[in-house]
This record gives C-alpha cells, sequence and structure tokens, in this order.
C-alpha cells in the first residue's frame, strides 16, 4: 500500500489547494499588500505610501468611525441577546416541562416551537431584508408595526423605523437576532441532550428549581457549546452588511446612522474607488476577527467535565 | 435524603416533592414561559404570513390596508413577478450554478479531507489548519483583488467563475468538518479492502465514501443552503448583467427597482415564489437541516 502513496496524495490536493490558494489565500495576501499603497482600483499605477490609510482610517469621521462604533455595538448586543434567548428557549424546550413519572421533558408544543424558530435560518438575507424593511415601513406605506402602534392609537415614526436615526440600528439588530435565535436554539439542544438526565432528577429529589438547574447544571456544563456560539455570533456580526444594504436607506443611513464596517468596505471600494482606503480597513476587521478569535479561546477555557 | 426514604424508588418520591409548594412556582412559572415561547412564535409567523397575504394584494391595498385580509385573490402580482420579475429565471439561474458549485465543493472538499485525515505527508498540518483558517477571514477584505484575478483571466460576469470561487470559499468549513468526519471511520474496514487488494482510489470512492455518508449529507445541506443564499459574492463577481442574476441577487435588484416603479405587490409575490422552495424542502427535511447546519458546532 506503500507503493504510489504520493502521486494519490498530490492528485487529490492538488485541485481544492490549488483552488483555494489561487482564489482566497491570495486575494487576502493581496489585500493586505494594497493596504500599504495608494491605489485608486482602476489605474495601473499607484505608489506605497506605509500605514497612512491606517492613519487616515481613524480620523474618518464620516464613514470610519460611526461604522466602527455600529459595528462594536452590534457585537456586544448580537451575541449576548441572540445566547441569552437561545439558552432561554433551548432549556425551556427540553427541559421546563413539567416532569412526569420521573422523567423530564421539554414543554409542550416544543417540537412545534422549534420548528418555527428555525425557519428564518434557512431564508436567504435578501427575503429576509425584504420582509422586514415591509414590516418596519412607515404607515403611508403599509408598515406592520406602524400600522399596528397606528391601531391602536400609540405613536410611531412618522418615516418608519428604518429612516430615523433614532430606530434604525435597533431595527436592523432586531432582525439579525431575530434570523439566529432558531440557530442557537437547536445549537443548544443539541448539547443539552448529551447532559445525562439523572443528574437533572437528582438535582429534583433534591428540591432544586428550575432556576437553580438552570444556572447550577445546565450552564456549567454547556460553557464550552456556549463559547463557541460566542465566537461563531462574532463574526456573524462583525461580517453583518447585507441587511444594511437591504433595508437602509443609502445603505447605512439615514445620515450614516446604520453605517457598519463591511459597508464601508464595500462603499469605497466598489463605489468611491478608493481601493487602498478600503482594504486598510478590511485588515483592520481581518485583525478584530482574529483577535476575538483569540481571547475567547484564551480567556473562555474552564475546567472540562466529564459527563 | 437518602437515610430518611431509603426505600423509596426515585419515582415516586417526585408525585410527593412536586405535591409541596412545587406546583404553585412551577404553574406561574409556566405559564410565563409558555407565554413568551408562543410570543416568539408569533414573531416569526406573524410577518412570514403577513407577506403571503399582501402578495395577494393590489398595490393600493398594500399601502393603505396593511392590517386588512386582501379584498380578493390578486393573481396578477405572481404572474407579474414571474415575467417583468424574471423570478423564474432567476431560478434556473442558480439552479444551474449550484449543480455545479456544490457537487465541485463536496467532490474536492471530500478528496482534500480524506486525505488530510488518512495519511501523514510533510506538510498536511500546515496544509489543514490553512483550510480551517479560511473560515475566519471576513470575505469582505478579499472582495476586490477576487473581482480584479477573475477580471484577468476573463471569468468575472460567468457562471464558470462564480462556481469556483462558490466552491473556494465553501471549502474551508467543508474540509474542517469532514477531515474531523473521516478520523472518526473504523481503520479495520479500510485494512481489509487493502488485503484484498484495493488500490488507494478504489479504497476511496468504494469504500470510505459510502462509509462518510452521514457527514457528506450533512455538509451537502449545510451547502447548498449557503450557496443558494449567497449574496455579497454575486453582487460583486455577477454585477454587469441584471439577467444573469442568482436569486437572492435577482431579488434584491427587484426590491431596488421596486423603490421608483412602486410595484409592491409584485415584489411580495416574487418574495413568496423564493420562498416556497425553501418552505417545502424545509418541512420535508426540518431534521436534516437542522442537523446539517448545526453540524459544524457538534465538535
Amino acid at each position: 500500500m506503500k507503493h504510489g502513496r504520493y502521486p494519490f496524495i498530490l492528485s487529490f490536493l492538488a485541485l481544492p489547494v490549488g483552488l483555494y490558494a489561487w482564489l482566497v489565500i491570495l486575494p487576502f495576501a493581496q489585500a493586505f499588500q494594497i493596504s500599504l499603497t495608494d491605489w485608486s482600483g482602476s489605474s495601473n499605477s499607484f505608489d506605497y505610501i506605509g500605514f497612512d490609510n491606517y492613519v487616515n482610517l481613524f480620523k474618518d469621521e464620516r464613514f470610519v468611525l460611526p461604522a466602527l462604533r455600529h459595528t462594536g455595538i452590534i457585537l456586544v448586543v448580537l451575541p449576548v441577546v441572540t445566547i441569552a434567548l437561545g439558552l432561554f428557549f433551548a432549556f425551556m424546550l427540553n427541559l421546563g416541562g413539567r416532569s412526569r413519572q420521573g422523567r423530564i421533558e421539554g414543554v409542550r408544543g416544543s417540537k412545534f416551537h422549534k420548528v418555527v424558530y428555525f425557519f428564518p435560518q434557512v431564508l436567504s438575507v435578501a427575503i429576509v431584508g425584504i420582509l422586514w424593511k415591509q414590516v418596519y415601513a412607515p404607515e403611508g406605506f403599509g408598515g406592520l408595526i406602524t400600522g399596528a402602534l397606528g391601531a391602536v392609537g400609540l405613536p410611531a415614526p412618522v418615516n418608519g423605523f428604518l429612516a430615523d436615526k433614532r430606530f434604525v440600528l435597533a431595527a436592523v439588530i432586531g432582525v439579525l437576532v431575530w434570523s439566529a435565535v432558531g440557530f442557537y436554539l437547536v445549537f443548544f439542544s443539541s448539547a443539552m441532550a448529551s447532559i445525562p438526565r439523572d443528574i437533572y432528577e437528582a438535582a429534583i429529589i433534591d428540591g432544586a428549581g428550575r432556576f437553580q438547574m438552570f444556572f447550577k447544571i445546565t450552564l456549567p456544563l454547556l460553557w464550552d457549546s456556549v463559547q463557541t456560539a460566542w465566537i461563531y455570533l462574532s463574526i456573524v456580526a462583525l461580517d453583518v452588511f447585507v441587511l444594511v444594504y437591504m433595508m437602509t436607506p443609502e445603505q447605512g443611513g439615514p445620515d450614516t446612522a446604520s453605517e457598519v464596517v463591511g459597508g464601508v468596505i464595500w462603499k469605497y471600494a466598489f463605489k468611491h474607488g478608493e481601493q487602498a482606503f478600503a482594504s486598510a480597513i478590511g485588515v483592520v476587521l481581518f485583525f478584530a476577527a482574529l483577535s476575538l478569535a483569540v481571547v475567547s479561546l484564551r480567556f473562555g477555557r474552564r475546567e472540562q467535565i466529564e459527563f | 435524603m437518602a437515610t430518611e426514604t431509603p426505600a423509596t424508588p426515585a419515582t415516586s418520591a417526585k408525585p410527593a416533592a412536586r405535591a409541596s409548594g412545587a406546583p404553585r412556582e412551577g404553574t406561574v412559572l409556566n405559564f410565563f414561559s409558555q407565554g413568551f415561547l408562543w410570543l416568539w412564535s408569533l414573531m416569526v409567523i406573524v410577518p412570514v404570513v403577513w407577506i403571503v397575504l399582501s402578495s395577494f394584494k393590489t398595490t393600493r391595498e398594500i399601502a393603505s390596508a396593511p392590517l386588512a385580509l386582501p379584498e380578493s385573490l390578486h393573481w396578477q402580482n405572481f404572474a407579474n413577478a414571474w415575467t417583468n420579475g424574471h423570478i423564474g429565471a432567476f431560478f434556473l439561474n442558480t439552479i444551474q450554478v449550484m449543480v455545479f458549485s456544490v457537487s465541485g465543493t463536496m467532490l474536492l472538499g471530500a478528496m482534500a479531507a480524506y486525505v488530510l485525515a488518512r495519511y501523514q505527508f510533510f506538510g498536511n498540518r500546515i496544509i489543514y489548519f490553512g483550510f480551517a483558517a479560511g473560515m475566519m477571514f471576513p470575505v469582505f477584505l478579499a472582495l476586490f483583488p477576487l473581482f480584479k484575478t477573475l477580471g484577468n483571466v476573463g471569468l468575472l460576469n460567468t457562471y464558470t467563475g462564480l462556481i469556483i470561487v462558490y466552491i473556494a470559499y465553501s471549502l474551508p468549513f467543508t474540509v474542517f468538518f469532514l477531515t474531523a468526519f473521516f478520523r472518526t471511520l473504523p481503520t479495520g474496514v479500510a485494512e481489509a479492502a487493502i488485503v484484498d487488494g484495493a488500490g488507494h482510489y478504489r479504497l476511496f470512492f468504494q469504500v470510505m465514501l459510502p462509509m462518510a455518508k452521514p457527514g457528506l449529507i450533512a455538509i451537502t445541506i449545510f451547502n447548498i443552503i449557503g450557496q443558494w443564499n449567497q449574496f455579497l459574492l454575486p453582487l460583486v463577481l455577477m454585477g454587469r448583467n441584471p439577467d444573469d442574476a442568482v436569486i437572492s441577487q435577482g431579488l434584491a435588484n427587484l426590491a431596488m427597482r421596486q423603490g421608483y416603479e412602486g410595484d409592491s405587490g409584485a415584489l411580495f409575490a416574487g418574495t413568496v415564489l423564493a420562498m416556497i422552495p425553501i418552505f417545502i424542502a424545509y418541512v420535508l427535511f426540518q431534521r436534516q437541516i437542522q442537523e446539517g447546519l448545526t453540524a459544524g458546532a457538534i465538535k
């Protein structure tokens, strides 16, 4: 079996590794290089200008600084809210029900809820964007929330939620949470399923309520999964753009109130023709993602519990 | 506690505990949590059902009576979406791309993963981590160089270009997941096949691939959904000819156009048409889809 080993390995790796190197690794490497130049993207001439783009980036009050602020907010709010809701729903649907004959089950209808919650996950962002844009639309355009608020006599923003500086970012985050919760519900559910039931049964015999069960048993045993979810959601948060592109006025407005880092990169690269500057922002994003992963892996470590 | 009721089995101890004080806390909590669970279900169901209802309304009705049921079923919206909105063509475009991109991803991903999981050679770890690291790269950073790269070889605005890019960007997760999967397969079967005289290629295609079927199915579903929903890459790489758009991009274009043409009825009809195949697939394969999408999470 030794015979023909290396030709075989080579023949199996050549195509995938070649394609990956050409279309993924190389463009990323080029982006790093471009970020050190003054290239507009359309001409063939450029000069190396060192780290000027990086310095200017943090002086760009118009787009970059608001975008950094908004992405920062999303980076905190999205994981916290999604993980909290996901854990709560997973706990209720798997273990929250009454115990019958000493067996713990989820609440009634949990199968139905699970199927419903997960559904937004399979919808494309384009569909989600169109759907929620109409839900948030102003009353004159037939918005669902504004219409419902109007019907019960409550005030609603005149131009809808997305054209209002105060609400637009929250509205976008709401949609992000809406589509992510189902995934983390299923994710945490499968992790909870691997916790042996007798631990809970023992806890019930000892008189533990559901709050105690959750905080003293479930959460500590799920810590690894929570950490994984955190990394996933952080990456999602850093990559938010398509929803902003689909839903908000001026793709980041009104008045840059929903500008995000991904959107600013896209704008500078494909609309303003400032390729080098766009790449510099991309590099910052790259290192943000990298350090987040490293930090959460390093400080999130807890004692492993065998069960 | 164990010493007080040594003979009582666990099953009969529980109703007693429930009877004293526990039920009241349980009922209040149950009421609250049931309410909250239903609230979230409604938050998913209501917007979706509402958009389906809206797709049967005239554009005037959509704006003036958003909360009412449609006066009559305005099927014209669907005809408009199909013909003027080209939803049908976008579907075919997407399927055309995905037949090749998904099968290509799976074939190349499985090949690379198998070699990385089962053969020791110099550079194995480097290639593996190279793929795994790709899962974290923010795709924005590569967009413009990628745009230029495809332009240089004449593959910009072509399906071939989009297909190979889809494959390349699906490889990190596919390889990462399948490597872990191939490692878990028993070595005994492979050894038996070698004794019987199977070569490296036959071993892979006739023994290992069939054994890896559950993992392959899960990750295929993952890739189908991921590539079906892809938006950013076609936006940048297929921007020139709107007729060549894939489904999510086509819908987005329709939504942009709707801004000044004002035919929101057709837009919602198009959205509903795009939702139908996903909905049917989801109802039929809901368990597999959930497993496939969360597969990466289970180490």
